[in-house]
Parts: structure tokens; C-alpha cells; sequence
């Protein structure tokens, strides 16, 4: 068999997403972003939401994400997407509304914004693409910085005495009951890229159902600020990052019965 | 003619955003506003209009949420008081910078630090002058009595979306607690999606259509040059404001010698100031800036050619008098009369001050 018969489009059996731009992306090579990307663009042409979906993108190496998926977006200020999307999903209740943030934006400065658009049961999805440190900046200590870790900003390794410890948002948020369906997935391979989009499209179908918010964390790799190479990188992170992150799902709210009140009287 | 109604300043800013059509309100409390918030959920507008109305986090979410309606095209505002604002000033420059339009409220109180809760206008510098970070402008009103809250959450809205910026109308505490009568503006409806979508579909982002690029609202530009145009055109923008915009009121200017400037709950006291300075045979005039940006530099300086001086009059330590300075050029004298932390000055004070200061000095 020729090369010619091998790479033939009669062969092929992944495309480029339909939603996806042509515009090449910022990322560096081994970055995760670029498949989270792909995966968030194929669940919204798989759902036929590519004209009612309106994204937020954070501040940090996703802030142009606005270029890469082929929707409405609005770019956030640093931390504040959960609050900038809140206000679109309350006035815009026939939109489908995500943000797509990382750990530093998600986790420290937006931390107040997150808990509270969960807590208040916002119908949107998050993606929270955790790689454990600060990219777009140059690689300084993140919240989730796991201990012992070497960053820009702990360059002996995050010292829980210094530093504190790292912050298990997602833990955080599966305990808030505006929270429906709540999960950590990994793309670092086929099989865990195909269940990522699987939950990916599990959240946003939760959210057009309004169930509340829909939350899923993708731990990942910075292969450029880790100073690896990105298959050490991703080794690296089944060896460290999951038995702190472990993968899977955390709350599923579909199996759960709806809360419920009663208003106190006078 | 509207409806007649006895109300407190901050409750009809609440009646006024409702009848105006407005899509949404976010807000966070904080004395002495938050009778705007109280007022729109007792309201319960969300059954009348379809209007929402939030209770934020935090004033810094407030702002986002704001940022995050406008953005797709809805007509949507915060109120707030000086502390508050402060924190917004992240969310204000990123409104300006990403020009979307919207309408805050602040009802001052004294400051610097948490202050306190009575009235002040020392946040003039930071209305007027960006208060966030980068070149931006505010379309700023100060409105002087309960009518004028009512008249100018319409007016703040249709400025805001003239021009695609954030417009504030800057009160105080005097303005907001006191209650007057108040003719009622009539129900406009909401706009409707179709409605939004012809009006803002350039640039709104209420869902990417199959006819259109995607809408994308940042403030963000990595290229210089870009980055430089996209200034220019804001500053463009402020200079059309400044052309035709600038609303200003004069009071017995035409024969005055001397001129009181104040804006807000300074120029109610200032009119009183004006008849017992008139009652001494002194030839006192009134002018009050309506709009604080764009500035009414130019009837300052008309009457800068024929008056023998100006004294500002505002509950902070020297502020607008800046603005009239410049005005004003050197040709007349130009004095400053203020009290702070919260103390409203008396009309017969402001006439002492002009006495001791212009006349006498």
C-alpha cells in the first residue's frame, strides 16, 4: 500500500470542527487548549446552538478564544466571566451561555464571581481548563499549584507555609446546590478527549435544560511554563495531578431530585 | 401630562428604570442607595415588564453583569454609592473601552475610604475624569432635584446608546433621601428581540446569525496601531459629545456681576444664596452645569467677558472649580467654596464666602 492510498480523504475519519476558524491559534504547541476548544466547538454544532450560544472568554491564555469558535462571544474582565455571563443568561434566558476559564482567572481572582454564579444556579456551563499555573503571564504560582511545584513565583516549590495550599475549587463547587452536573475530565488522550466531550455535552445540555450550572473542570497541561516536553507533560500530570485531581464525575444533579422551598412566614 | 407622585430620589430612579423600558438592574447595597434596589423588588417588575433585577455578589460583579447584558444589546443599569463605585471602576473602563452603553447611578456620600453616609460631590474627579484605568469618558448628569433623577434615567439611556458609552448621573445623598413631587414619565415598552437585533445586531451579541461575522465585544487589541485608532475614535466620540451635548442652566445671569457655579444639591442651595445676595443688592447669577462631562466650558467663558468673578460652590475641596478655571482663563478671578465629610452648606454661608472672597478680596 502507497502513502497516496493511506492519506486519502476517502480515509479520513476526523475533520477539522465546522466551527472552529481558520484563524491560527496563539497556543504553544502541546498546549491543551486547542482540543478543549475543539471539543466545546463540535458539542455546540452537535446541539444545532452555533445562533443561540454566546461564549465569555477569560483573561489568561484563552482570552481570544473569541477567535477560534465561530459564535457571539464577549471577553471578560480577569476572574469576572461568571458575573459578565450571569448577566447575559438573566436578560438572554433563550441563550445557551458558557465561559471558558483558567485557574488563575477561575479560582483566585474570580473566585467570589464563580461561587456565587454557582451558588445562585446560573443556567450556563463552565469549562475550567486547570493546568496549575499562570500561562499567559509566564508561569507563576496558580491556586492549584500543587505542592512542592516549581513556578516563576515559588521557584523552590509551593510551600504550604508561604504559599498556602492548592485550592480543589471544583470540590467547592459540587457542594453548592445551584450546581447540577459537576465533573473533572483530562485530554491527554483518545479515550479521555472522547469522554471530555461527552461531559461537555452533558453540561451544556443541562444548561439549555435549566438545570442550573454546569461545571467541567479539564485538568491539563502546560507543557511551555512546566518546561517540558508536552509527553513528559502529560506523564507528568497522570503522575502528580490526578491523585490531587482525581478525574470523574463529581455530582451528577440529573440522578438528584430537584431543590425545593418552602418561604418562611411571618 | 405624567403622573404626579410624592417620592424619595432613589425610589423614582427605581419607577423611572422600570417605565423606561429597561431591561435589567444589578446592584449591590450600600447606604445611602439602597432604596433603588428595594424599591425595584418590592416593584416586582419582572411581572409587569419582564424587566430582571438582581441582588449581586458584590459591586464589582454587579458592574460585569452589566457589562454582560449590554453587551447583548439590552438596556440594563447599576446604582451605587461612592465605596461602590470605586470597586466598579474596573468594570467602567472595560464598558467604555468595549463601548457599550449603560447607565450608573451614583448617589454620593463623603469620603475618602468608607467615609461616611451622608451626602458629599467629591467624586467629581473620578466621574469626570475616567476613575477606572485608560483615556475614557463618561456621559456624567447631575441631576438637582427628584424630577431630574426621573428625567435623566431616559436621558442617561438615550445618550448611552447614541453614543455606545457608559453614561452615570452622579447625585448625592440629599438627593437621593429627599422626597419631592415628581411628574412620571409613561411606559415605553421593552424592546423586543427583533427589535434589539435591528437596532444593535452590528455589534450586540444575542446569538451569531447565518448572515452575519460573529460579534465579539472586548477591549482587548494586541496590535499598537489598532490599539491607537481605536482611541482615537473614542476621543472622536467624546469631542461630539462636547460639540452637542452640553446641557447647562443659567438663573439670573443676565445683569449678574458675580457668578455662583454648582452642580446638584450645591446649585438647590445656591438659588437661595442667589435671592438673599440679590436682597443685599449684590448682582449674583446662577450657572449649573447639567452635564458634568461633556463640560459647559463655553457659557463659562461668555460670561467670563462681562462678570467680575465666579465662585464654585461644591460639597468637596475644590473639584469642577478646575473645570471653571479652564474655562475661564485667567480672565476673572475664579474662588472656591466647599464643605466636606458630609456637611451640606447653608444658603447665607455661600453668600459670606462670595462677600469675603470676590467682593471683598
Amino acid at each position: 500500500m502507497e502513502l497516496a492510498d493511506i492519506i486519502n480523504p476517502k480515509n479520513l475519519v476526523y475533520e477539522k470542527p465546522k466551527l472552529i476558524t481558520s484563524t491560527t491559534m496563539h497556543y504553544c504547541p502541546g498546549c491543551s487548549h486547542g482540543v478543549v476548544h475543539n471539543l466545546v466547538a463540535e458539542v455546540i454544532e452537535d446541539l444545532g446552538i452555533q445562533e443561540k450560544t454566546i461564549g465569555v472568554s477569560p483573561v489568561g491564555c484563552a482570552v481570544f478564544a473569541y477567535n477560534y469558535i465561530d459564535i457571539d462571544w464577549q471577553e471578560a474582565a480577569h476572574g469576572r466571566a461568571p458575573a459578565v455571563a450571569t448577566g447575559i443568561a438573566r436578560t438572554n434566558p433563550d441563550k445557551v451561555v458558557f465561559t471558558y476559564q483558567g485557574d488563575g482567572d477561575l479560582a483566585s481572582i474570580g473566585a467570589a464571581e464563580i461561587l456565587h454564579a454557582c451558588n445562585r444556579g446560573e443556567d450556563m456551563v463552565v469549562i475550567f481548563v486547570n493546568n496549575g499555573i499562570y500561562g499567559m503571564t509566564g508561569g507563576q504560582m496558580a491556586p492549584t499549584t500543587l505542592l512542592g511545584q516549581i513556578t516563576a513565583t515559588t521557584p523552590n516549590g509551593r510551600d504550604a507555609g508561604r504559599n498556602g495550599y492548592p485550592l480543589k475549587i471544583t470540590e467547592l463547587i459540587a457542594q453548592l446546590p445551584g450546581t447540577s452536573y459537576v465533573t473533572r475530565q483530562s485530554v491527554q488522550t483518545p479515550g479521555a478527549i472522547r469522554k471530555c466531550k461527552k461531559a461537555i455535552a452533558k453540561a451544556f445540555q443541562a444548561a439549555m435544560d435549566k438545570k442550573g450550572t454546569s461545571f467541567v473542570e479539564v485538568v491539563s497541561t502546560c507543557n511551555m511554563n512546566w518546561k517540558m516536553t508536552p509527553v513528559k507533560a502529560n506523564e507528568w500530570m497522570v503522575e502528580n495531578m490526578f491523585p490531587f485531581y482525581p478525574p470523574g464525575d463529581l455530582k451528577d444533579g440529573s440522578k438528584n431530585d430537584p431543590l425545593s422551598y418552602t418561604p418562611l412566614k411571618n | 401630562m405624567g403622573e404626579l407622585r410624592l417620592m424619595k430620589g432613589n425610589e423614582v430612579i427605581a419607577e423611572a428604570a422600570i417605565r423606561c423600558g429597561c431591561d435589567g438592574y444589578f446592584g449591590y447595597p450600600i447606604t445611602p442607595q439602597s432604596e433603588v434596589m428595594e424599591t425595584l423588588m418590592d416593584r416586582e417588575p419582572w411581572n409587569e415588564t419582564g424587566m430582571v433585577v438582581l441582588q449581586a455578589e458584590s459591586e464589582i460583579a454587579s458592574i460585569h453583569m452589566v457589562y454582560g447584558a449590554a453587551a447583548s444589546g439590552k438596556k440594563v443599569l447599576t446604582s451605587s454609592s461612592s465605596p461602590g463605585i470605586s470597586l466598579m471602576a474596573e468594570g467602567i473602563s472595560y464598558l467604555a473601552g468595549s463601548e457599550l452603553p449603560c447607565l450608573i447611578v451614583n448617589v454620593q456620600r463623603g469620603g475618602p475610604g468608607l467615609g461616611t453616609i451622608q451626602p458629599s460631590q467629591a467624586d467629581y474627579f473620578q466621574s469626570t475624569k475616567g476613575g477606572g484605568h485608560g483615556d475614557y469618558r463618561l456621559i456624567v448628569l447631575a441631576p438637582s432635584s427628584v424630577q431630574e433623577m426621573n428625567d435623566f434615567v431616559e436621558l442617561g439611556f438615550k445618550l448611552a446608546f447614541k453614543y455606545r458609552n457608559p453614561a452615570m448621573i452622579l447625585s448625592d445623598g440629599a438627593i437621593g433621601q429627599m422626597m419631592e413631587k415628581v411628574v412620571l414619565a409613561d411606559f415605553i415598552p421593552r424592546l423586543t428581540a427583533e427589535e434589539i437585533d435591528q437596532k444593535y445586531g452590528s455589534w450586540a451579541t444575542n446569538g451569531r446569525k447565518p448572515n452575519r461575522k460573529p460579534n465579539i465585544i472586548t477591549s482587548l487589541e494586541m496590535d499598537s496601531a489598532r490599539m491607537e485608532a481605536n482611541n482615537i475614535r473614542f476621543q472622536e466620540k467624546y469631542a461630539k459629545m462636547e460639540a452637542e451635548e452640553v446641557l447647562f442652566e443659567e438663573i439670573q445671569c443676565e445683569d449678574a456681576e458675580y457668578i455662583l457655579v454648582a452642580f446638584g444639591s450645591s446649585s438647590r442651595i445656591c438659588q437661595k444664596s442667589v435671592d438673599i445676595a440679590r436682597e443685599k443688592g449684590i448682582k449674583l447669577g446662577l450657572l449649573r452645569p447639567i452635564t458634568l462631562f461633556p463640560f459647559p466650558k463655553k457659557p463659562i467663558a461668555a460670561l467670563a467677558k462681562r462678570v467680575k468673578g465666579f465662585l464654585v460652590v461644591e460639597m468637596n475641596a475644590g473639584q469642577m472649580i478646575e473645570d471653571v478655571q479652564l474655562a475661564v482663563r485667567c480672565d476673572v478671578p475664579v474662588v472656591h467654596f466647599g464643605r466636606m465629610g458630609g456637611i451640606i452648606p447653608s444658603p447665607s454661608e455661600v453668600v459670606e464666602a462670595l462677600e469675603q472672597k470676590l467682593i471683598g478680596g
